[in-house]
């Protein structure tokens, strides 16, 4: 088996001066490109910086009846998506459990765009049934180019009219370099940013001019590492992390409804009459009230973490790389409540910060919580409240 | 109460610089009508970011931020008002013989790249951090809190001191005496004990000298080196980064936040005279003659500022003003800005820029720097400077226009008093020395100058009213630190005078942009009150 690389890879791999990489969905993917992800992390958050997406799964939904097939398998309601806007949405399974999550971009009343992290193909196909619908990968056919920051809205309007006007979560298509780009304000790091699809065989031609055009402005290619950090700050979950396909797992310990995940702001319009797939279980779920989880986000107590290192005779741990495990999260009786998915210190808010899942009656915002965590080898637990997401949030990046 | 007198506020802060701004946020939050008061423009006064050539921002003077306790940015939620200290990716060192030391975010590469120039400091270099990693830990509650009173005889007193005994005694024996050898002896010789190589040396011997007059060799370096290891950014000790904006940016967050809390800043107001009566603070006045009344005033300047200035002499004890008189200061820095049309380019590294985003040493060895401080011995500038580069606008590309840059130039040696001749003779000629050292090893670094800023420590002194341009507002120096600082007896933050406070960085544990003078005094000012 060979791990393929993306159309932006001849370039970006000449800017990887660590040549360190892993792999996603079987493509080369930088874990970074310097010696800090965290200096690669603050090009987004200061001035801007461009992440190659394109091994995301990217699927041409076209037909009659593409609208009408959308509005049944998605969570959310694409017939509220007009041409030029896209969709962040979920697909659950027919007992409302979340399988996983993707991006609809709208291009015309028939034509769809959608991406996801992992593949998809052959479930959507198998609910086209009688509808008149086209289904086609492209994932090989277009690179996509994360284009982030505060800075990035200057950069791609040097190079595309479309940019200047573009509002969050809208789409237009445009030239870059002579090449055909559908630019969207789109992206996984909660900050101003944009996304440019485009033909595979002209995505060097975009990569340069957009690096051509940041010249000056601190841009830097981000790798893996980074995005983790910014992802996490932005309260956004990550399939195999936040969640899992429901389908792929063992117990319904591992599955997780929308409302369970946060996602209840998706469940708008549950009672008009479009039938989508999960419907009637997440229907029962509210009105049963049996959600088991609420998503919230976790800040740490900064005196109760040095304390705990202090008094074990260690320098506190700033760590902003995310740990790779799930902690468990109690109550101040000492009965375990939730646990944090993702778990990082976030150099913008200065804090230990985290991603969790706790009991409903703990969502209220500033609930206080007890991470569990490992010092000198003994297990304990750190001070926590609860918080709402995105924990980080400018104003920019709807604005 | 005269006609002039404005308005009647619960504390008084002189001085808006970040221990002022500090300590007339802490105060605010807790509820006092506080009032700041600066003298200049702008708020920030060493640490301050100006627009001196279109579209440049020059960080004038202090231009890096590392000692800040983080407790400060909690506890007055820095966070919301805009800080943010962007990481330093990387470290870089010329050698002097076109080869260069190139440290960045990763521990192992950077093992690497001392191996390159010594395979024997490669693990010296793990040893060395994190021997003076265990020093600083040991020595971290005595930078958060105020020096005991050990002369003292009060119950608190005695408690502090106590305090401080069982805390040393609980220090590791090898930690103790790693301490001692550092704070009474040379960088120089502390180095040798870890490292074979002279450019590793050279590179770890820069902070050993920054802002007093010392070289590498003399006793005294190792207590500065080890003040400058005692920072951290996010939890990396000794680690430095820009703040948005420079550091100017970061006091204008310290203004926001003090604001926040209902604490009033007034720009140039000028206080010439703390007013006292019966041995008690009524106030200040202002030399427009505005006067101002509170029951407590605090003065954010320097010592011989605090007691000699705002203060008759005759109503402290003779002592205090003895001690205050014979305070060292002998300032020994200045910086060159520049505004650049460009990135310099190092020979070595002709296709990158990665080297240019912290900290640029231009100090090769050790031998180098003593003989730079050799001049300054005998009341010259340095022939051949020491120089601490920064390009901020490599991580902060809001510092300058596209594709320009500025580039702070901490510059040693410059006494502020010379032998020969004036600072405002001698300051292009200064500035030239040190154009002529970044042109040897950036050849065609001059024509990429746009604009110059020359600070001499003369400059120093009349812009922030830093005495003889002393950036620690008092040398680092054993008997001006800790009990010490700035006189025995009141190191507490405390003066003679009945509600007349001083927070500036002359009191422990300054200086450098730390905020802890600002934040313990505030404590010792709303413990009085409550008494």
């Amino acid at each position: 088996m060979i791990v393929r690389t993306t159309p932006f890879h001849d370039r970006l791999s000449e800017l990887n001066t660590s040549g360190l990489y892993t792999h996603w969905q079987g493509y080369l993917s930088a874990l970074r490109y310097g010696s800090a992800p965290k200096h690669e992390y603050f090009a987004v958050r200061n001035s801007v910086g461009v992440f190659d997406t394109s091994p995301l799964y990217k699927y041409w939904i076209r037909g009659r009846d593409a609208e009408r097939f959308l509005a049944g398998v998605l969570l959310r309601d694409i017939r509220a998506c007009p041409p030029g806007r896209a969709l962040y949405t979920m697909w659950c399974d027919d007992r409302g459990f979340v399988m996983e999550d993707g991006v609809v971009f709208r291009h015309s009343d028939t034509e769809f765009l959608m991406t996801a992290a992992r593949p998809n193909l052959g479930y959507l196909q198998d609910l086209v049934g009688r509808l008149s619908v086209e289904l086609e990968d492209v994932t090989e056919a277009y690179g996509v180019l994360a284009v982030q920051g505060p800075r990035s809205r200057d950069v791609l309007a040097r190079l595309s009219g479309e940019v200047e006007a573009l509002r969050f979560f809208e789409l237009a298509q445009t030239k870059i370099a002579s090449a055909p780009v559908i630019v969207s304000r789109t992206g996984y790091t909660g900050d101003l940013g944009y996304e440019l699809t485009v033909p595979a065989d002209q995505a060097i031609d975009v990569l340069d001019a957009v690096l051509e055009a940041g010249e000056g402005h601190g841009m830097r290619p981000f790798g893996e590492e980074a995005l983790m950090m910014l992802r996490i700050e932005a309260g956004l979950a990550l399939v195999d992390v936040e969640f899992h396909n429901s389908r792929l797992v063992f117990t319904d310990d591992d599955r997780f409804t929308p409302k369970e995940l946060g996602m209840g702001w998706m469940l708008r319009g549950l009672d008009d009459d479009r039938a989508f797939v999960g419907r009637d279980a997440i229907r029962r779920e509210l009105a049963e009230g049996t959600s088991r989880w609420t998503s919230v986000g976790l800040i740490v107590d900064w005196q109760d973490w040095n304390r705990l290192y202090r008094d074990a005779g260690l320098l506190p741990p700033k760590d902003e790389r995310p740990l790779p495990y799930e902690s468990m999260l109690y109550d101040d009786d000492g009965s375990q409540i939730g646990h944090a998915t993702s778990f990082m210190y976030s150099p913008v808010l200065q804090r230990h910060i985290g991603l969790a899942r706790v009991r409903p009656h703990l969502a209220k915002a500033g609930t206080q919580v007890h991470l569990e965590l490992t010092v000198n080898h003994h297990t304990t637990r750190v001070l926590a409240r609860t918080a709402r997401t995105p924990l980080f949030n400018p104003e920019r990046k709807t604005a | 109460m005269s006609a002039d007198t404005e308005a009647t506020y619960d504390a008084i802060v002189v001085g808006g610089g970040h221990n002022g701004l500090v300590n007339g946020a802490y105060l605010a939050k807790a509820g006092l009508r506080t009032l700041i008061l600066e003298r200049r423009h702008l708020v920030g006064g060493a640490a301050i970011t100006e627009e001196l050539h279109p579209g440049f921002h020059f960080t004038t003077f202090s231009y890096a931020l590392s000692l800040l306790r983080p407790e400060i940015v909690h506890e007055l939620d820095l966070v919301k008002h805009g800080f943010l200290p962007l990481m330093m990716p990387s470290s870089f060192h010329p050698t002097g013989d076109g080869d260069y030391i190139l440290l960045g975010g990763d521990h192992d590469l950077n093992v690497a790249e001392i191996k390159r120039h010594s395979p024997h400091d490669a693990d010296a270099y793990d040893r060395y951090h994190h021997d003076l990693d265990r020093v600083c830990q040991a020595l971290q509650p005595l930078f958060d809190n105020p020096p005991p009173n050990i002369f003292g005889k009060d119950p608190e007193d005695l408690a502090d001191v106590e305090w401080l005994l069982s805390h040393l005694g609980g220090i590791e024996q090898k930690v103790v005496h790693d301490t001692v050898r550092l704070l009474t002896g040379s960088a120089s010789d502390w180095l040798d004990d870890y490292f074979e190589n002279d450019a590793v040396k050279g590179f770890h011997a820069s902070s050993s000298i920054v802002g007093s007059k010392v070289g590498p060799m003399s006793q005294g370096s190792g207590l500065v080196m080890l003040f400058h290891k005692m920072g951290e950014h996010d939890g990396h000790l000794g680690s430095w980064a820009f703040h948005k904006g420079g550091n100017g940016g970061f006091t204008q967050v310290l203004a926001r936040a003090a604001e926040a809390y209902g604490a009033e800043i007034r720009l140039e107001a000028p206080v010439t005279a703390v007013t006292t009566r019966e041995g008690r603070v009524t106030g200040v006045a202002l030399e427009d003659g505005t006067e101002f009344s509170a029951p407590v005033v605090v003065s954010a300047l320097d010592p011989r500022r605090t007691f000699l200035e705002l203060l008759e002499p005759r109503e402290l004890p003779g002592d205090l003003v003895e001690n205050v008189e014979r305070l060292r200061f002998q300032g020994t820095s200045g910086k060159v800005n520049f505004a650049l049309d460009g990135l310099p380019v190092f020979p070595a590294l002709p296709d990158t820029t990665d080297h240019y985003g912290g900290f640029v040493n231009i100090g090769p060895t050790i031998e180098y720097v003593e003989r730079a401080f050799d001049d300054a011995k005998y009341g010259r500038y340095s022939q051949r400077p020491y120089v601490d580069a920064a390009i901020q606008s490599v991580v902060d590309p809001d510092m300058a226009p596209p594709g320009q840059h500025v580039m702070s130039c901490f510059v040693q040696y410059a006494p502020y008093h010379l032998r020969d001749s004036d600072w405002d003779t001698e300051r292009e000629p200064f500035a030239d020395t040190v154009q002529a050292v970044l042109e040897s090893h950036f050849p065609g670094f001059g024509e990429l100058v746009l604009h110059r800023e020359v600070v001499t420590p003369l400059d120093i002194e009349r812009v922030t009213g830093l005495s003889e341009g002393n950036i620690f507002a008092g040398e680092f120096l054993a008997p001006q630190m800790y009990f010490f600082r700035p006189a025995p007896g009141w190191s507490q933050y405390r003066t003679p005078v009945s509600g007349y406070y001083q927070c500036g960085s002359g009191t422990h544990p300054g200086g450098c942009v730390i905020g802890s003078p600002g934040k313990l005094a505030s404590q010792a000012i709303l413990h009085d009150l409550s008494q």
